[in-house]
C-alpha cells in the first residue's frame, strides 16, 4: 500500500503552497519534511534526491518528483481535477499558466528588497485588477456556471481561490469589482476539504515573517 | 480538412521557439504571423484573442491558445509525444520543465544590459554543465535507452535537443563531459522531421539580436 506523499521544502509558502492547496483540496493526507538549514538542502542534493538540485520535491507513488508544474499536473490528473478531455485540459492549462504568472509575483515578494517592495506590490495590484481578475470574471460570466471549466471542480478553481486569498492579504478591496470571483471564493471555501484546510491547525502556511525570511536566505544562500 | 496551425509572435525565438520545435518534430506544417508594430499588438488585444493580453498565440483546431506551457502540453498530447501513462507523463513534464527553465534564462538575458547579459549567460552555461546536463546524462545512463522516457520519442527529447543546441551557441564545448548527451544529440538530430527543421530555410529562428530586442521593447513598451 502506498505511503502518504512526503513534501520536502521549508516551513513556509514559496513554491510548495500550490501543491499543498491541491493535495488538501483533493483530500489527500501528506507528510512534510522541513529543511531548517542549508545543510538540510545540501543533504538532499548529495543524496541525489533532487533532479535539478532544487526544491520543492515530492515523494509520491515510488517517485521523487521535482518541478512544481510537473508535480501539480500529476496530482491533478491522478485525482480527477484536470478536466475530462484534451480540450478541457487545454482550457484549464491556459487559465492556470496565467495564474502561475501572478503567483510568481507573490512568491518573490517576501524576498524583494525593502526599497523595491512598494513597486512590486503596485505591480501585483495592477496585474490583478487589469489583467487576471477581469479575465477570470469574464470566463465565469460567459458560461454562468459554478466552476471555471466543464461545470465541475478542477484545479483551475483551487489555484484561483488560493490566489484570491493572497490578493486579499495585500488589499481586500481588490476583489470588490468582481462579484463572480467573490462567489467562486465562497463556494470553493465551503467544500469540505477546503474548509478543513482553511481552519487553524491545518498544514496551511501563514505569510512569511522575518524569522522565516532569515531561514530561507540561509537555506538558499541568498544575499 | 483541418487548417494549418497559425502562430502569432515576434520574428524571433522568445517563448514561441519551443512551440515551433514541437510542431516541426511532429511533422506539422504551420503558418506564422509576425508582430512588428505596436498597432498590430494593440489590435490583437482589442480583438480579445489574448486571454491575458500576451503572446505567444496559436490558433489551431478551432481554438485560440495562449500561455506557452499550455500550448506545448496540448501539442505533446495531441501528437502522442507525452508518454503512455501518467507516470511517464510526469517524467516528460519534469524534464521538459527543467529545460524550459534553462532556455528561458537565455531568452531573458537578451533584454539585460550588456554587463548583466554576459553574467547571466555565463550562469546559464554553468547551470547547464553542473546541474541540468549531468541530470540528463544520468537519466540516459541509468536506463541505457535511446530516448529520455519510455523508450519512445517524446516532447522531452525535443526540448532537450533544443536546449543543448542553444547552450552550445554560448559555449561550443559544453557537451565535452557528456558522451551520452553527445550521442543523444546526434541521434535526435537525425530524426527526419528534426533534420528538416535544422536545415537552413526552415522556420527555426536565429538567436536574439539587437533588432529583435528593439522590436519587442517597442511593441510591449518595456
Amino acid at each position: 500500500m502506498a505511503g502518504k506523499p512526503k513534501l520536502h521544502y521549508y516551513d513556509g509558502r514559496g513554491r510548495m503552497d500550490s501543491i499543498l492547496w491541491l493535495l488538501a483540496a483533493a483530500g489527500v493526507e501528506f507528510e512534510e519534511k522541513f529543511m531548517e538549514t542549508s545543510k538540510d538542502l545540501e543533504k538532499l542534493r548529495n543524496d541525489g534526491s533532487l533532479m535539478f538540485q532544487q526544491v520543492p520535491m515530492v515523494e509520491i507513488d515510488g517517485m521523487k518528483l521535482v518541478q512544481c508544474r510537473a508535480i501539480l499536473n500529476y496530482i491533478a490528473a491522478k485525482h480527477n481535477l484536470y478536466g475530462r478531455d484534451t480540450k478541457e485540459r487545454a482550457l484549464i492549462d491556459r487559465y492556470i499558466e496565467g495564474m502561475a504568472d501572478l503567483n510568481e509575483m507573490f512568491i518573490f515578494l517576501p524576498i524583494t528588497p525593502p526599497d523595491e517592495k512598494g513597486a512590486k506590490i503596485t505591480q501585483i495590484k495592477e496585474s490583478t485588477t487589469n489583467r487576471y481578475f477581469p479575465a477570470f470574471e469574464k470566463v465565469l460570466k460567459s458560461h454562468g456556471q459554478d466552476y471555471l471549466v466543464g461545470n465541475r471542480l478542477s484545479r483551475a478553481d483551487i489555484h484561483l481561490v488560493e490566489l484570491i486569498y493572497y490578493v486579499e492579504e495585500i488589499d481586500p478591496s481588490l476583489l470588490a469589482n468582481f462579484p463572480l470571483l467573490k462567489a467562486l471564493k465562497a463556494r470553493i471555501s465551503n467544500l469540505p476539504n477546503v474548509k478543513k484546510f482553511l481552519q487553524p491547525g491545518s498544514p496551511r502556511k501563514p505569510p512569511m515573517d522575518e524569522k522565516c525570511l532569515a531561514k530561507v536566505k540561509e537555506i538558499f544562500q541568498l544575499k | 480538412m483541418a487548417a494549418k496551425p497559425k502562430l502569432c509572435y515576434f520574428r524571433g525565438r522568445g517563448r514561441m521557439e519551443s512551440i515551433r520545435w514541437l510542431l516541426a518534430a511532429a511533422g506539422v506544417e504551420f503558418e506564422e504571423e509576425f508582430i512588428e508594430t505596436r498597432e498590430q499588438y494593440e489590435k490583437l488585444q482589442k480583438d480579445g484573442r489574448l486571454l491575458f493580453g500576451q503572446v505567444p498565440l496559436v490558433e489551431m483546431d478551432g481554438m485560440v491558445l495562449t500561455q506557452t506551457k499550455a500550448i506545448l502540453s496540448y501539442l505533446a498530447a495531441k501528437y502522442d509525444l507525452y508518454g503512455k501513462d501518467l507516470k511517464e507523463r510526469v517524467r516528460v513534464d519534469m524534464y521538459a520543465d527543467g529545460t524550459l527553465d534553462l532556455m528561458m534564462m537565455i531568452a531573458l538575458a537578451a533584454f539585460k544590459t550588456p554587463g548583466e547579459k554576459e553574467e547571466n549567460l555565463a550562469l546559464v552555461v554553468k547551470k547547464a554543465k553542473t546541474c541540468y546536463f549531468p541530470a540528463f546524462e544520468k537519466i540516459l545512463k541509468d536506463h541505457g535507452e535511446d530516448f529520455l522516457v519510455g523508450n519512445k520519442f517524446s516532447w522531452a527529447d525535443v526540448q532537450l535537443l533544443e536546449a543543448i543546441l542553444m547552450v552550445e551557441e554560448l559555449d561550443a564545448s559544453v557537451l565535452s563531459d557528456f558522451p551520452l548527451l553527445k550521442a543523444f544529440k546526434t541521434r535526435i538530430s537525425s530524426i527526419p522531421t528534426i533534420k528538416k527543421f535544422l536545415q537552413p530555410g526552415s522556420q527555426r529562428k536565429l538567436p536574439p539580436d539587437s533588432h529583435y530586442v528593439k522590436t519587442v521593447r517597442k511593441v510591449l513598451q518595456l
